[in-house]
């Protein structure tokens, strides 16, 4: 085992990967249920990515990420409560419950969404990231995007002016190979994806996305680059997503046989065996720690089902910040103060 | 013959290309994927990947080059996933589609026909739920049809390819999977005119796209208390014919508008002051307006349907308005 991780590090990860698993394995079932409406992008089998990565980044960074974004939420450390109580709609979820499966946000975390439309995260960051460089801050800010979104101009936009000013963002592309239905190789002239953010003259490495170890270090490393105000960097961590597209697609884009071959690759199947091999990790922790990721998904459950709805009559509350039915905030209260 | 919307849209779509080489059809996951709606399932196979092009995700783009293969003598339909993604094109239709003839002084022409699903009410939250066909209609150059029947999902996308302007097809995404009846006719279907869809005479319910359901649920609803309501589907926001709407009011003398998108600045609002500009004399109330509700659409159903028009809404109005 490599010296850069300690045995709590790696159950961590470990931890982290399966509350990711079981709490979507179990959104899945909840949806056929009819408790779940709307679009469910499932994460799994990318798992890896969000684990490793995000521990590398402090309280203090932001992220940016897509409508496939419930295992960024659940390992920054958003309540496995509230973001399940989102997925059912109930004003007890951590948006109130009006975003639903893609638009978790989190302010005490720092976690912008939950953005639904494809690239329009990258300009977001960017912003964040400028606004932390023009008052000094030595904070970063992770965006996490598909490889579908390097189609999209706002990509290239991005990349080519966060680079040009310096901006202390962190591009996180997870390439799991498609775009809903469309395959990396029949959308991009140019299928490596870290050769375009060199083309802006920016810092980017391929990392292997099934292998957390390899996200985290890759990750800690492309951090401090950041931190330290070299301007941005790019990752790009190959990946696979085993599910459909959102709950249901025909699938008729890729074969049987090809997702099998991920499956052998399976992040969380593949660490745990290393964690073995190296005498870290045995029957008996792991039974302890399904037991008490069950325990943690069940609660979630129950917390969501015994949750309000929001009352119809706040439908109009922050529309903006003078909707009726808005609690004077703070501020606010200062700017009357003030006059 | 009975069919779903989406099985017309693909039958337009198949004798489209059936009957002129230069159509071809593009846009994100329209080939190998089949569509995200399902309207082109099977025409990839049929067709092969010259004229079912699957396009990277670059609505600007795309469209642009739908606009250049129209230039170049193509008759493009693009396929623009749903209108929430069509914003990312916006420049491409406001500043190119839509301006190059004029501004060439009539040298060049657009023959470009572009489809969208629009609309709400799937419990896809805030930036899933927009419809801004409304929005479109505000644009000279351009032609924007609401097909609401299975006749006019396949038959106005087959006029469409007959003009030499752009045209823009919004397709309510509720109605993909709804069953109705393909009318005999001609088959390019006419896109001049409104269609009465029920006669009535006491007050006139003015709607289009997938509100023309409610409307009509709403008249069922509204017979069973004697009154009697006309339900006038407009079809064709731009250029709006304005005559049939008119004759409509100056004979039930009351007018609901219908329109999902919200109150203010609305296609609604468009219609009211088209009434009140030249048929304000024979008003026996103000016009009403139901629109969605000035938020967000949200996710969760019972704040979804509260944001959005309901048939009870629409009853209400009419009871509203008849004292
Ligand atoms: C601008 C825009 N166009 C189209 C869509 C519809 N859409 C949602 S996800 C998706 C595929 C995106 O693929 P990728 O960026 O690789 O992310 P993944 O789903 O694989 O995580 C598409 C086309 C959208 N949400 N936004
Ligand atoms: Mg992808």
């Amino acid at each position: 085992m490599t010296a850069s991780m300690t045995r709590e590090q790696g159950v961590e990860w470990l931890r982290q990967m399966l509350r990711i698993r079981r709490f979507e394995e179990r959104a899945a079932e909840l949806y056929q249920l009819g408790k779940i409406h709307g679009f469910l992008h499932l994460y799994i089998g990318e798992e890896a990515v969000a684990a490793g990565s995000i521990p590398a980044l402090t309280h203090d960074d932001a992220i940016v990420a897509t409508y496939r974004e419930h295992g960024h939420a659940l390992v920054r450390g958003t309540s496995m409560r509230s973001l399940m109580a989102e997925l059912f709609g109930k004003a007890t979820g951590c948006a109130r419950g009006r975003g639903g499966s893609m638009h978790f946000f989190d302010a005490s975390r720092r976690f912008y969404g939950g953005l639904a439309i494809v690239g329009g995260g990258l300009p977001v960051a960017v912003g964040l990231a400028l606004a932390d460089k023009l008052q000094g801050r030595a904070r970063v800010t992770a965006c996490y995007f598909g490889d579908g979104a390097v189609a999209e101009g706002e990509f290239h936009e991005s990349l080519n002016l966060a680079a040009l000013w310096k901006l202390p963002v962190l591009f996180l592309c997870e390439n799991n190979l498609y775009a809903m239905g469309t395959a990396l190789a029949r959308h991009q002239s140019q299928p490596d994806i870290a050769e375009k953010a060199r083309a802006y003259a920016m810092t980017a490495h391929t990392v292997d996305g099934m292998d957390v170890l390899a996200v985290e270090v890759a990750t800690r490393r492309a951090v401090e680059f950041v931190r330290q105000g070299n301007g941005p960097c790019f990752l790009e961590y190959r990946t696979y997503r085993f599910r459909a597209h959102s709950m249901y697609d025909a699938e008729l884009y890729r074969t049987k046989d090809e997702v099998n071959e991920w499956k052998q690759r399976d992040p969380i199947a593949i660490f745990e065996q290393r964690l073995r091999a190296a005498r870290l990790w045995n029957d008996e922790d792991r039974a302890q720690l399904d037991a008490s990721i069950a325990a943690e998904v069940e609660d979630a459950v129950a917390f969501a089902e015994a949750g309000p709805w929001e009352p119809v009559d706040d439908l109009p509350k922050d529309v903006d910040s003078r909707a009726v039915g808005n609690q004077q905030s703070a501020i606010s209260q200062k700017l009357n103060a003030d006059r | 013959m009975n069919i779903t919307y989406r099985e017309a849209v693909r039958s337009g779509l198949r004798e489209a290309l059936q009957r002129d080489p230069r159509v071809f059809l593009m846009g994100e996951d329209v080939g190998k994927y089949g569509g995200t709606y399902a309207c082109s399932k099977g025409l990839l196979d049929e067709f092969g990947p010259e004229r079912i092009r699957d396009t990277p995700l670059s609505e600007s783009t795309f469209v642009g080059a739908g606009i250049g293969a129209a230039l170049g003598g193509m008759r493009p339909i693009v396929e623009v996933m749903t209108v929430n993604f069509s914003l990312l094109a916006l420049d491409q239709i406001m500043n190119n589609a839509a301006t190059l003839r004029h501004m060439s002084g009539g040298q060049f022409s657009v023959p470009l026909v572009v489809r969208m699903a629009t609309g709400a009410g799937r419990q896809v939250a805030a930036q899933h739920s927009h419809s801004l066909e409304g929005w479109y209609a505000h644009i000279p150059g351009i032609t924007v049809l609401t097909p609401a029947t299975v006749t006019d999902a396949r038959g106005m996308l087959l006029t469409a390819l007959e003009q030499p302007d752009p045209v823009f097809i919004f397709e309510h995404a509720y109605l993909y999977s709804m069953e109705g009846t393909l009318e005999e006719g001609p088959v390019p279907v006419e896109i001049s005119h409104a269609a009465v869809r029920r006669i009535g005479k006491d007050v006139s319910l003015l709607t289009f796209g997938g509100s023309l359901w409610k409307a009509l649920a709403a008249a069922t609803q509204l017979a069973q208390a004697g009154i009697e309501a006309e339900v006038v589907d407009l079809r064709v926001l731009r250029p709006l014919d304005r005559d049939t709407l008119l004759a409509s009011v100056r004979k039930t003398h009351r007018a609901v508008v219908i329109d999902e998108a919200w109150r203010t600045g609305s296609f609604a609002a468009e219609i009211s002051a088209v009434i009140m500009e030249q048929a304000f004399y024979e008003l026996d109330a103000p016009v009403a307006r139901v629109c969605s509700e000035e938020v967000p659409i949200p996710y969760p159903k019972h704040l979804e349907e509260a944001a959005l028009p309901s048939v009870e809404n629409i009853v209400q109005a009419v009871r509203r308005l008849l004292g």
